[in-house]
């Protein structure tokens, strides 16, 4: 991981990463997504339960984000790691975008499902509050990177921050909520193989969009790091 | 209740947001490489 300190030697690598992780990301969710509308529809559910190969996957990535923030942040506490805390605030964004749109494709599914589109259970809630942290995480950082270098408190506050990633995981076996408990687990599948597998096609395609999108994002703030350098510079002369 | 449209919804927020967010990464980096880059030449 030390090896990638130097932001040229993560360049060398991350640029041609970008274009695979995109390429075959999109790929895989195209063909997850065509796989979803030609797989029957769920015998409770009906034709709804298609929601769900893309409503799976962007609950997945907002929570990875928000461990990719945590992850970062403690290596930026004890290692000073030069890139960490690029690596998190390039996470944030596509982290809370891919929260909310967790949390609205599940609005939309729990409509015709349960018959509402709202309910303040523990699963929904504490998605909700990774959504608020995303946000105040984007807003401390963002002020943050224009007064100090060190980002500290915002690294502070996404380890903290992980302290929610259990209580949502978890939230559905704690309390008895609307929604339903754990239906993928190491143990085996809820979930009939016809109507599970395009989400093993969509899950892993996000996944890489995600990663495409956050060295994307990296590249940019390394960028404008280097031109703020620069310009500091110029102005010190 | 007619299913379809709210798949459809699901999928056509999903697929604008996601769009969204990589045209503007991929927009911003280039502008941000194409500037460094100037900059260098210059």
């Amino acid at each position: 991981m030390h090896a990638f300190a130097n932001p040229a030697r993560f360049l060398k690598l991350a640029r041609p990463l970008t274009p695979w992780c995109l390429g075959l990301g999109l790929a895989l969710i195209g063909y997850g997504i065509y796989a979803g509308f030609q797989s029957p529809p769920d015998a409770v559910q009906g034709e709804t339960v298609r929601i769900l190969y893309i409503h799976v996957p962007t609950a997945w990535l907002g929570m990875l984000g928000w461990m990719g923030i945590a992850l970062t942040s403690l290596m930026l506490l004890v290692w000073r790691h030069p890139l960490a805390a690029v690596a998190a605030r390039a996470i944030a964004v596509p982290g809370a975008l891919f929260t909310a749109v967790c949390l609205i494709s599940g609005s939309i599914w729990g409509r015709p499902t349960w018959g509402t589109w709202w309910q303040w259970d523990g699963r929904m809630t504490s998605m909700l509050l990774l959504l608020f942290l995303y946000l105040a995480y984007i807003a401390l950082a963002g002020s943050e990177s224009e007064t100090s270098s060190t980002e500290r408190v915002a690294a502070i506050f996404g380890l903290v921050g992980a302290v929610n990633l259990p209580v949502i995981h978890y939230s559905v076996v704690w309390w008895n909520t609307l929604h339903q408990p754990p239906s993928l687990s190491l143990q085996g599948s809820a979930i009939a193989w016809p109507i599970l597998w395009p989400l093993l096609w969509t899950t892993p395609g996000f996944t890489l969009l995600f990663a495409g999108i956050v060295l994307m994002r990296m590249r940019t703030l390394i960028a404008e790091n280097k031109k703020l350098a620069r310009m500091r510079r110029l102005a010190r002369a | 209740m007619n299913p379809w449209p709210f798949v459809f919804a699901a999928y056509g927020i999903t697929g604008a947001a996601t769009l969204a967010l990589l045209t503007w990464s991929y927009a911003a980096m280039r502008r941000a490489e194409a500037d460094v880059a100037r900059e260098d030449a210059a």
